[in-house]
């Protein structure tokens, strides 16, 4: 490699501040990393890492069958599960079009006693995409486990 | 200059031919971006069947995902031009650099508005603090700045290259905006389409997207091209090149 003196100087600076910065911005972000999670599932609150935030947001998937709407006012209350956690939750307004039983929601609010009281609740959703058809179909095929698009 | 690179890239990157190229090619670019871009939509909003889940509302990703990819993509040019510009002080690399960020601020803004109405509806909000969206607003933030940097010196070649250095560090968040939804908790989900493996999206609604993809490339070098034009007719405005062409212009 033929570079003459100042460009070759130029690019070791250059590089060794790339370098510096990078491994700065890693390490921050890496010490960060606990205040960056954007939620805790029904286990990690009920092992305690929540107990140190007034609210936090909640995440899991709405057990099926836990949905339960007051007949007079917007309250609706219904459980938060993952894989070895269960949290009652009570919210009062609007929920988004995707809130329903199996789905992925994401409640922000705080605990009272031994129940978590929403004031806003969201629904995520995951990246697979496919026609309705596709889905009962696959559904049909191995009862319910959402997988891959096909190709045909 | 060094005598690995080859010859037909330091012909390139003289303004005058780099002049004449991008002219011959940003017409081909732009009929290109307009055709895919049509058949993409088409296939996309009108033929591609909706989702098992969100109904017609996921239809938005067909503006989404390819404004998204193209931010972070022209990021990575700018990232790339921009540490030519520093080491060999290659004037074309600048006006590369340089002519990209609008293109790139202009992206993430569609991606960062398109994300948010697609939100509302199906998440139950315009806007979170999520790793993901967070990560995009600092882009268009890196993004603004670099153009801001850029505009802030007297001497322009000064400014693309103090502008260019702040490109090059930008270029860490890249990775972040990427992995934030592995790394992190998020609201926004997981990628969809993977290049080393298997797309978690059927072909009908696939293909509509890696063609809109496409028309977004030939977009943004057609647009690049016009751009880096009209900089280097200003960046060489004394030279013998420009005033040639500017004589046959001015020809009735």
């Amino acid at each position: 490699m033929a570079m003459n003196p100042s460009r070759k100087r130029r690019l070791t600076i250059l590089s060794v501040i790339v370098v510096a910065s990078a491994l700065a911005i890693s390490v921050g972000v890496y010490a960060l990393q606990q205040n960056m999670n954007y939620l805790f599932t029904p286990s990690q609150v009920l092992g305690g890492q929540a107990h140190s935030y007034k609210t936090f947001r909640l995440g899991g998937m709405v057990k099926a069958g836990s949905i339960k709407r007051s007949e007079t006012s917007l309250d609706v209350h219904f459980t938060v599960v993952d894989a070895d956690g269960a949290m009652p939750v009570e919210y009062t307004g609007i929920l988004p079009d995707l809130f329903r039983d199996d789905q992925s929601v994401i409640a922000t609010g705080h605990m009272d006693g031994h129940h978590f009281v929403a004031t806003e609740v969201l629904a995520k959703h995951d990246e697979t995409y496919m026609p309705k058809e596709l889905k009962e179909a696959m559904a049909k095929a191995h009862a319910g486990k959402p997988g891959l698009g096909s190709r045909e | 200059m060094s005598t690995w690179i080859p010859l037909w890239m330091h012909k390139l990157a003289s303004p005058p031919t780099f002049y004449r190229v991008a002219g011959a090619i940003r017409p081909w670019a732009l009929a290109l971006a307009l055709l895919l871009g049509a058949i993409g939509l088409y296939g996309g909003l009108v033929l591609a069947p909706p989702d098992y889940q969100q109904g017609d509302a996921y239809r938005i990703i067909f503006i989404h995902v390819p404004s998204a990819w193209m931010s972070m993509f022209i990021y990575a040019v700018m990232g790339v031009a921009g540490f030519v510009a520093l080491i060999w002080r290659l004037k074309l690399a600048e006006v590369v650099a340089m002519q990209s960020a609008p293109i790139g601020a202009a992206f993430t803004a569609i991606t960062l508005a398109s994300g948010s109405l697609w939100g509302k509806p199906m998440w139950g909000t315009w806007w979170t603090w999520d790793a993901r969206l967070t990560s995009e607003l600092v882009l268009l933030f890196l993004y603004l700045g670099v153009i801001g940097l850029y505009h802030a010196f007297e001497d322009r070649r000064q400014g693309a290259r103090a502008a260019s250095f702040l490109a090059i560090i930008g270029v860490i968040n890249v990775p972040i905006v990427h992995f934030s939804v592995v790394w992190w908790n998020t609201l926004h989900q997981g990628s969809t389409v993977n290049v080393f493996g298997h797309s978690k999206m059927a072909w009908d609604m696939l293909w509509p997207l890696l063609v809109v993809t496409l028309a977004t490339k030939f977009y943004y070098a057609a647009s690049l091209c016009a751009r880096a034009r009209t900089d280097l007719l200003d960046l060489e405005g004394g030279k013998d090149w420009v005033r040639k062409i500017a004589d046959a212009e001015a020809r009735p």
